[in-house]
């Protein structure tokens, strides 16, 4: 078809036609590339951990064989692995998904699983507490919007844990909260003020509330960004009629100010808030889940320790906690695609 | 501007913010500068159990980071790291100028859905992607590969990289491509010659913000790769920490080399680092 209308020497409509279905044919092949990596490594795995999570399996596969001399393929598949010890079989050189289907047995599992739990518990905790890393944030970006010399580089620097890798910024908290008197820095201030010493990695009530601490630290350091960012942008006009109103300090902020900067606290809340349930590294670096089990974990620590630990491969079960943890996301997911979806629309 | 401008205030004001400035600076980085400490006392301090003082061993400059270098897996751990994290860079760069292009330019049923897609496939905890991915990085023979780590990053950023492509793309003026497909520039040339030499800000910001990303990466790399051949710096580092169990001086200087290079980065190229972290925060 595309040959005929190329070649047909008319003045008139074929040109604007062979145009029309190159730009409905040309998102597709743009988009192509991309979506076969995303299918592979990201739509198609969510449906396999739901799948994977009605199944008991270590994570191997077993060998399968052949029948031969009066034994079937099924015989040989019955024995399973013994029966490459038995003479009527022979190793064909597959291997074969030797996950056991349970049903909705993990779920159930997970119920009265303790430390699922305590990991959903730090989980709210977590939560809720790196909320703060939004007021501090904005209360740091007010702090800093001023024009004095040398001011580009003090916001760089209080902007500097942000781009620390996780694990750094585990290990320099670790060690900023070593227990001895005269250990972690933390410590040695506490002493210049007669307090301490305190162990609050070691200790059950305190180690979650420690990571946390290390956590904020990068992510206010986020917030401020956005909000330096958002009040570049407030509008000086408006500011000017409020102060003529006679409007300063905490009323200004909340009445005139935080409205205009609703966006930057829109992006804060969304980031804060998938940084808080994808907190991983930082446990690992700083508790590895402890002290005893599981105290500090959540559920993205339990789930990989559960499938990837030295006690074995529980991939199913881990499966049906990252099936929670995802659905958790979810309703957060949901809530940002109807807003952009809003904003789409105007 | 709020807060009201310091030079409108009191002379003792101004006088006492510059001084306060840099005390907060010092308070908020204190456990980093405690870090870089550590990273030149010496040894001996450490196992005396002298944290603080500097003792016989005196201050050993550069020596620890020599260590690290010349007597650790470090060079190696680090080396693969560049090694995963450019090309994931450039991988998902280019795919999402594509995607960008194509969600940002055309309308298409359907259009808004697989943009969605691509955002919502950003947010996913990790954790439901594991097992599988894991396993099919086994199944292709990419298990400990570098390899391995790089195409996963580039599926999974491509997500991030999309959506800020497209909402760039967005927002530059239609009226090129139409003039452009009014004088019958085919949709290829247009997003090359048009479309591309536009996004140089767009793909500048990328590329910072995901070779950040990608070298800071922790959960990926402890999934995916276990051996010195082929983990980044951020799991080898977990690696070094068994090693030098306890050496604070040598700890503390591995982690400031892991953190550098990101540091690095986001100080050369601050203004389009802070543009892509920041899109959307103004509207």
């Amino acid at each position: 078809m595309a040959s005929v209308t190329t070649d047909t020497p008319m003045h008139s409509s074929p040109a604007p036609r062979r145009k029309i279905s190159q730009q409905a044919i040309a998102p597709w092949l743009f988009l192509l590339p991309a979506f076969i990596f995303f299918a592979t490594y990201v739509l198609y795995p969510i449906i396999q951990s739901f799948y994977i999570s009605l199944y008991e399996w270590n994570g191997l596969y077993s060998p399968q064989y052949r029948g031969i001399d009066g034994f079937t393929d099924q015989q040989c598949l019955d024995l399973g692995n013994r029966a490459g010890r038995e003479p009527g079989c022979e190793l064909t050189g597959d291997t074969v998904w030797n996950a056991e289907y349970v049903g909705m047995e993990n779920y159930r599992n997970l119920y009265t699983d303790p430390f699922f739990w305590t990991s959903l518990k730090n989980n709210v905790i977590w939560l809720l507490l790196y909320f703060l890393a939004i007021p501090a944030g904005l209360m740091i970006s007010l702090f800093l919007n001023q024009k004095v010399v040398g001011m580009r580089l003090y916001k760089s620097l209080f902007f500097f844990p942000f781009v620390l890798s996780q694990v750094v910024v585990g290990l320099v908290f670790s060690w900023f909260m070593l227990p001895g008197a005269d250990e972690g820095l933390l410590n040695v201030i506490l002493g210049w003020f007669g307090a301490g010493p305190v162990n609050i990695l070691g200790n059950n009530s305190t180690a979650t509330y420690g990571i946390i601490a290390a956590g904020l630290w990068p992510q206010t350091a986020y917030c401020m960004i956005l909000y330096l960012t958002g009040l570049n942008a407030v509008d000086p006009e408006q500011i000017e009629a409020a102060r003529l109103d006679g409007a300063k300090g905490p009323k200004m902020l909340w009445y005139v100010v935080l409205p205009q900067l609703w966006p930057a606290t829109f992006i804060a809340i969304v980031v804060t808030v998938i940084g808080a349930l994808r907190s991983f590294d930082l446990i690992t670096i700083m508790t590895n889940g402890g002290p005893g089990f599981y105290n500090t974990s959540v559920l993205a620590f339990y789930m990989y320790d559960v499938a990837l630990s030295e006690f074995g491969f529980r991939m199913g079960y881990g499966s049906a906690i990252a099936v929670i943890l995802f659905l958790i996301m979810m309703v957060y997911i949901a809530g940002f695609l109807w807003k952009m979806w809003r904003d789409e629309k105007v | 501007m709020f807060p009201r401008p310091i030079e409108q205030s009191s002379p003792a004001l101004r006088i006492g913010y510059q001084l306060l400035l840099p005390f907060m600076l010092l308070v908020w980085l204190i456990p980093l500068l405690a870090v870089m400490f550590f990273s030149i006392k010496s040894g001996e301090d450490f196992t005396q159990g002298n944290y603080w003082g500097i003792g016989e061993g005196g201050l050993q400059g550069f020596a620890n980071y020599w260590m690290v270098f010349t007597e650790s897996d470090m060079p190696r751990y680090l080396w693969n790291s560049v090694v995963i994290t450019v090309p994931t860079m450039l991988g998902a760069v280019a795919l999402s100028c594509m995607t960008g292009f194509a969600l940002g330019v055309y309308r298409f049923k359907g259009n808004l859905l697989i943009f969605f897609m691509f955002v919502a496939g950003n947010f996913v905890p990790f954790q439901i992607l594991m097992v599988p991915v894991r396993d099919l990085t086994d199944q292709m023979g990419l298990y400990d590969t570098r390899m391995g780590l790089i195409l996963f990053h580039i599926a999974f950023q491509t997500g991030f990289c999309t959506l800020f492509m497209r909402n760039f793309i967005r927002a530059l003026p239609r009226e090129l491509i139409e003039a452009a497909r009014v004088e019958g520039v085919s949709e290829y040339r247009i997003f090359w010659y048009v479309v591309l030499p536009l996004m140089r800000p767009a793909i500048a910001a990328l590329c910072v913000l995901i070779f950040t990303f990608i070298w800071n990466d922790f959960f990926w790399a402890v999934v995916l790769t276990q051996s010195p051949e082929s983990q980044p710096v951020t799991a080898g580092i977990t690696a070094f920490n068994a090693q030098f169990r306890a050496m604070y001086h040598l700890m503390s200087a591995g982690s400031i080399v892991a953190a550098i290079p990101p540091v690095a980065m986001f100080f050369l190229m601050q203004k389009h680092f802070i543009a892509g972290l920041t899109l959307g925060a103004v509207k």
